[in-house]
């Protein structure tokens, strides 16, 4: 085993691990939320245009979001953030988790806008605040709470679907486990235990602060 | 009567009769409603509605339920949209949609049957939210006057208590403060009491009893029949989404001219 972490970078494999899905899961709730609010709101277009994103990336395969976003948007269309290949890479690997998982951290803040309720939204427009006003001041945070569960699984779901991300070349664990497991295959099961164990590491602590949260932040009612 | 358990008011200076004129011409109209239609699907739940309010008057809307007065008082903020006719507020018609209905919105005051406070802000919260937001008062300003308020409806020792963790009469006097905290041209009462336990149905009352002295214009869905003999100076009686007849209250409890409000009355007033 220590001779696995004296040859191969695996602290620094987990470490783009964790930064794809540190910006990822910035950039999936910003984009998420957006699309929810395109979905919740009173414009029948908006509503289609937030329907329309949410079912075609939540139905596309994450391999082929990522494929593409390296083949079509750097090969095919040119659309390079930066000359040093890796680096692209990662840029597009974020992006198109991002893309994927807010798809789903819509659909959590939807669920989570359906436990508001519609009381709430008619005392908020009666003292005047406008649609935005009532959505940031009153739907929305209460929405957060109530979708906090399921934000966690998307969380939890996103750090694990990081491995995807080595079909284009991204340095992270997955690509590693497979260098590592062509060169040593003697050393199988620990090089397993290892990747697995760091996937429990990182994703534990995502959920037990999710319960926690959950528990601490529910609107009492 | 005057022992009744909200009457803290001094006696009035003037004789004990007769009571202040009830007449409509002489005030100036705050809520005009002409002609309102409202459907939903093939249910004419609105027809063809007029009534004026006059400033400063309280005007107590009765009727049995599904008589589509909760939608009445509903629409005169547009939480529910009409299909014709129209709706002015202090002279302004009511706009259909966007910053122009929420500043509008801003000046009618609504209290709802299940108080409706937001329930992940404070007390306090919830009332200075209108008029830091929509009025872009100071916190500082918006804080005092929300403490103001919250003491003259009695709950400012709760103050940093969020709603869950109050009585429903606790919340529904907040929510009143959060109403008033708009400085509001009217205010509109959805059925306040119904859904409280009867021994806090007369706090929520004594504060609206108190509005009502204090000059504000009030229309007030209720069947609270105590109420509207004390603070009414107008009862309108709706049956079928229709104004059967409006009246004084004491006329309209003693005298009522339709066969439905006979009806409506010997079923509410004879237990």
């Amino acid at each position: 085993m220590g001779e696995l972490f004296a040859t191969y970078p695996i602290l620094a494999a987990f470490g783009m691990t964790l930064l794809l899905t540190f910006f990822a899961a910035i950039g999936a709730a910003v984009l998420g939320t957006l699309v929810a609010v395109l979905r919740v709101s009173p414009v029948p277009l908006f509503q289609k245009v937030g329907a329309l994103y949410v079912n075609v990336f939540r139905n596309t395969p994450l391999t082929l979001i990522i494929i593409a976003s390296n083949i079509v948007m750097i090969v095919n269309l040119g659309f390079s953030f930066t000359e040093d290949i890796a680096r692209d890479n990662v840029y597009w690997a974020i992006i198109g988790l991002t893309v994927y998982h807010a798809a789903f951290v819509c659909e959590s803040l939807r669920s989570g806008v359906n436990t508001v309720p519609v009381g709430q939204a008619e005392a908020a427009r009666s003292i005047g605040l406008t649609f935005g006003q009532s959505l940031v001041q009153v739907l929305l945070p209460q929405a957060v709470r109530g979708a906090i569960t399921p934000l966690g699984n998307t969380l939890i779901a996103l750090a694990k679907n990081t491995t995807v991300a080595t079909a284009i070349g991204v340095a992270e664990i997955s690509g590693l486990q497979k260098t590592m497991t062509e060169d040593r295959i003697d050393l199988i099961l620990p090089i397993i235990l290892v990747v697995a164990a760091g996937f429990v590491v990182i994703t534990l602590p995502m959920g037990l602060a999710t319960s926690w949260l959950s528990g601490r932040l529910a609107v009492k009612r | 009567m005057s022992d009744a358990p909200w009457d803290h008011s001094p006696a009035p200076a003037t004789p004990p009769s007769p009571a202040p004129s009830h007449s409509v011409v002489t005030r100036a109209p705050m809520v005009e409603i002409v002609g309102v239609d409202k459907y939903y699907g093939d249910l004419h739940v609105l027809q063809d509605i007029d009534l004026t309010v006059g400033k400063g008057e309280v005007v107590v809307v009765l009727g049995p339920s599904g008589s589509g007065k909760s939608t009445l008082c509903r629409t005169i903020n547009r939480l529910e949209t009409f299909e014709s006719g129209s709706i002015r507020i202090d002279g302004q018609e009511l706009p259909e949609e966007g910053k122009a209905l929420a500043q509008l919105r801003a000046d009618v005051g609504m209290v709802f049957q299940s108080f409706n406070l937001f329930a992940h802000k404070t007390i306090l919260e919830n009332v200075t939210l209108g008029p830091i937001r929509v009025r872009k008062r100071s916190k500082a300003e918006a804080d005092k006057r929300a403490t103001e308020l919250l003491e003259r409806v009695g709950v400012a020792h709760q103050s940093e208590k969020y709603p869950a963790q109050l009585s429903g009469g606790q919340q529904q006097r907040v929510a009143i403060a959060r109403s008033l905290a708009m400085d509001p041209k009217v205010m509109l009462f959805d059925e306040p009491t119904s859904a409280l336990d009867p021994e806090m149905i007369n706090e929520v009352l004594d504060v609206m009893v108190e509005l009502a002295r204090s000059g504000m214009t009030m229309i007030v869905v209720t069947h609270e029949m105590g109420f509207a003999r004390r603070a009414a100076d107008r009862v309108v009686f709706m049956s079928d989404g229709q104004i059967v007849e409006a009246a004084e209250p004491e006329v309209f409890f003693t005298h009522p001219r339709s066969e439905r409000a006979k009806d409506f009355l010997g079923k509410i007033l004879s237990h």
